[in-house]
């Protein structure tokens, strides 16, 4: 209980705080925004009324693919302006789009094998191990390990190395072989996912069940029910242990 | 990295967690669950739904006189982007069988289905394709798969869930899809994650009785809606996708039928008519309305502009009175302020506790309840911790218990996304918990559809989020990416079909006209106009400097 109290005690103590603002270029134009920000809260506060480059705000879209540099470094970075925080006097500018080649194809006519992506990528093939996709990605992804898979003809190592790709597009703009390596990468994981990952009984017979309309008159009894009794039923079911 | 003042808080969590370790482990309830009448309690006094303000009455349109969320109604009862007398309706920029408005989930699974159905299709979307709440979702989708699982049993959860206000037709649909939708997922490509034997890895939801919450890491909404963007651009004869131009108003034609949209091309501010037998509203959910000042979870596009197409074509909107807030939002790092911490963090056994470390509430309640008891426990019985700039309170997510229970790398494993976001601000989630407090997540309800996705209103269909009654009053997780699949496909099947049948008369838009006569005669003089299509976040004292932009609602 003392320890209770004493940790009661310390945050009274604490009052909202007003930020400190910090001067960044937004296209090389400065302005004024309050540290802490992310590069996209930066833009609005700015003024920026963001159309395209926004999304899920959140990490998981890729809508908002950034380049930028620090004043104490030549080098070029990149990363997504809904997750970076801003530094003083980085100078930032967004990809608002990149015109990368998709191929049309049905999954159904494709083999799960390395000479599907000859076919549909043939450049991929070209990859010349530079890892400047991998330094480009804001997830942390090991691109071009997954390439290199792929050149293997790993289909499941490239499924799961890209896994998390958001499809922001960085390191394709990057990439000197012209690669796309975001859509080679969803055919990898629906190749894997289609034809090679393991597939379980279960759901072929609950399928089957529903197609024999197994639970039909179960329902049917369940939509009819009045509140009550609908509510004993649901309160008297037993619960799966976690 | 958490502020000095919040260590001795976190010392507390540390040492309450081998006890609740214990319990955990012993395969018996942390925490007593509550009971009906317990869950009453803590609702009505607790959740934002039931404050004074939370709802009011609409005036116009036909819900009339109905009790809804007082943002919406504000929404509602606005006038449109355009004047219907500025219009040549006889010249028609696109014709097609069915326009699908809307390019997350919903919309996707809709067109795919209406090709496969013999029909020509366009989507029209606000931001780019696959920019949706569906690129988001983490945890996971529902369906019956395991032997110890039915239909049957899943249809007793959402109803019970849904407060039993559920529109039950619809519940069928979802519990009695569910299995199918997994099946067409898998077969598309989509790599579920998965037991060594190949049977789906499946765990417990909030509010659930068996384990059926499939998922692809936490990934699981960019696991599918990267595959139905994909397998939509595979299609560009059939499918043709116009991005950055929202639909603002429907078309219809004299004999009452809607007969496509008005779409706005958001960078030439040209406004776009397509003519369409069909039409699907698939415009996703209104977190970025940002109902009682709620940070939210949704993306940038998230507005409701559905309800408002929809509404003033003279669709019916139902349980329209009810919001889901999500009970993990993070509120520290205060950067990602809103962030969803998805529930798979609690169904793999992590516990909300106070800045005491006790744990005071049973983790996996429904969504409604779990989020009024994290407010109860920050308002009325002041156990929260408060963050350092926005002064926001929140209670801790118990996260590194996780790791005791399931071994050590189940996080990274399994949460990639959560492990990764904290990562960013210098918070190991394995070692350290999170700050969290419900946040905006989920529209409940929506347009009223049956359960092939008509709307009262001939050729309009909705699919999805804006759509209403199928979770009633409250969602479980799992259940609205199943929502989007199950109605997205079922409404491409009927739209078109419908397609084939329909004949469209002379163009009009006599019921914009029509709803703006019913804003004059019910006293409503506002200069609000909707759809919002996007939040602004540009501060005040900007907008100030702004002196000769010309705003149009939220838009410059
Ligand atoms: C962070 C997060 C996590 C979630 N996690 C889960 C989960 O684990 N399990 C679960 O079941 N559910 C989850 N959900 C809910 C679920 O993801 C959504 O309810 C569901 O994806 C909605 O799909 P939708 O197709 O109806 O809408 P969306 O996917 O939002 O798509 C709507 C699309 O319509 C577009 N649009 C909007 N207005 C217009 C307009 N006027 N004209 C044209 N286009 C327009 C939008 O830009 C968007 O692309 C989560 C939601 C969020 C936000
Ligand atoms: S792999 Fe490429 S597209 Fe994917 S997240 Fe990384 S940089 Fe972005
Ligand atoms: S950037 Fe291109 S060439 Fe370089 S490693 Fe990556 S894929 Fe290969
Ligand atoms: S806006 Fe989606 S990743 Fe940044």
């Amino acid at each position: 209980m003392e320890e209770n109290k004493s940790v009661m005690k310390k945050e009274e103590k604490t009052q909202p705080q007003k930020a400190k603002m910090i001067s960044l270029y937004i296209m090389g134009k400065k302005y004024e925004v309050p540290e802490g920000s992310t590069i996209m809260g930066a833009l609005e506060y700015a003024g920026y009324q963001l159309k395209r480059g926004c999304g899920c705000r959140e990490g998981f879209c890729g809508a908002c693919a950034t380049v930028y540099r620090t004043t104490d470094d030549y080098k070029i970075k990149t990363g997504l302006a809904c997750q970076t925080v801003v530094v003083p006097n980085m100078y930032l500018a967004q990809i608002p789009f990149f015109p990368a080649n998709k191929a049309l194809y049905d999954l159904n006519e494709l083999e799960p094998s390395i000479s599907t992506f000859q076919e549909v990528y043939p450049e991929t093939f070209r990859c010349v191990s530079c890892n400047t996709c991998t330094k480009a990605c804001p997830q942390d992804l090991e691109v071009m390990d997954y390439i290199q898979a792929l050149i293997r003809g790993d289909i499941a190592q490239a499924a799961d190395l890209s896994f998390d790709c958001i499809m922001c597009g960085l390191c394709a703009a990057r990439c000197p072989a012209e690669i796309v390596q975001y859509n080679v990468a969803v055919l990898a994981r629906r190749l894997y996912g289609k034809y090679l990952s393991k597939k379980g009984e279960y759901l072929k017979s609950r399928l089957k069940e529903i197609k024999e309309h197994k639970y039909d008159k179960e329902i049917e009894e369940f939509m009819h029910m009045d509140r009550e009794s609908i509510k004993k039923k649901y309160y008297a079911r037993d619960i799966e242990k976690m | 990295m958490y502020p000095e003042y919040m260590q001795e808080s976190l010392k507390l969590v540390e040492k309450t967690r081998p006890e609740r370790l214990k319990k955990s482990l012993s395969g018996e309830k942390v925490f007593t669950p509550m009971t009906d009448a317990e869950r009453g309690e803590v609702l009505t006094k607790f959740h934002p739904d039931y404050k004074a303000d939370a709802r009011q009455k609409i005036r116009i349109g036909p819900n009339r006189g109905e009790n809804i969320t007082s943002e919406v109604a504000d929404l509602l009862e606005s006038h449109s982007r355009i004047n219907p007398d500025d219009f040549d309706l006889s010249r028609v920029d696109y014709d097609t069988d069915v326009l699908v408005i809307g390019g997350g989930g919903g919309g996707a699974g809709a067109a795919l289905l209406a090709r496969e159905n013999g029909a020509k299709v366009i989507i029209a979307t606000k931001l780019r394709i696959g920019d949706s709440n569906s690129m988001m979702s983490q945890g996971g989708v529902q369906a019956s798969v395991n032997p110890n699982d039915s239909p049957a049993i899943h249809y007793l959860d959402v109803l019970g869930g849904g407060h039993f206000d559920n529109k039950p037709d619809l519940v069928r649909a979802l519990v009695t899809d569910a299995p199918l939708v997994i099946k067409w997922l898998e077969e598309l490509g989509v790599m579920f994650d998965k037991n060594p034997d190949g049977t789906m890895l499946t765990m417990l939801g909030g509010g659930c009785s068996r384990k059926r919450m499939h998922s692809a890491r936490d990934y699981t909404g960019a696991a599918i809606m990267r595959v139905l963007r994909d397998e939509v651009k595979n299609h560009p004869e059939d499918i043709q996708v116009i991005e950055f131009s929202p639909a603002i108003e429907l078309l219809m034609d004299e004999g009452g039928q809607v007969a496509g949209a008005i779409l706005y091309n958001l960078e030439t501010e040209e406004y776009i008519m397509v003519r369409a037998k069909s039409t699907i509203i698939a415009t996703g959910g209104f977190g970025r309305l940002h109902i009682k000042e709620f940070a939210t979870t949704n993306h940038y596009g998230a507005t409701a502009d559905g309800l408002v197409l929809g509404y003033r074509a003279g669709a019916n909107l139902l349980y329209m009175d009810s919001v889901q807030y999500h009970p993990t939002g993070a509120v520290y790092p205060e950067q990602i302020l809103g962030f969803l911490i998805t529930e798979k963090v609690r169904t793999m056994g992590a516990q909300p506790v106070n800045k005491f470390g006790e744990l005071f509430v049973f983790p996996l309640e429904p969504r409604d309840v779990e989020s009024s008891s994290f407010i109860r426990e920050c308002t009325e019985r002041g156990k929260g911790i408060t963050t350092p700039h926005t002064g926001r309170v929140g209670i801790w997510l118990d996260s590194p218990i996780i790791e005791l229970i399931h071994g050590k790398g189940a996080i990274q494993k399994q949460l990639p996304a959560m492990y990764r976001q904290y990562n960013r601000f210098d918070i190991d989630i394995t070692k350290e918990p999170m700050l969290v407090f419900p946040t905006l997540h989920y529209q409940n309800g929506g347009l009223e559809i049956n359960d092939k996705c008509e709307t009262k209103l001939p050729n309009l269909y909705a699919a999805g989020e804006i759509s209403g009654g199928v979770h009633g009053r409250n969602r479980l997780m799992g259940n609205s990416v199943l929502d989007y699949n199950v109605f997205g496909r079922r409404a491409g099947i009927a739209a078109a079909l419908n397609a084939k049948e329909v004949k469209l008369g002379k163009l009009t838009l006599n019921h914009v006209k029509r709803y703006e006569r019913e804003l004059q005669e019910a006293g409503i003089h506002t200069d609000r106009i909707s759809p919002m299509l996007l939040p602004n976040y540009t501060p005040p004292e900007v907008r100030a400097r702004q002196l000769t932009a010309h705003y149009e609602g939220t838009l410059r």
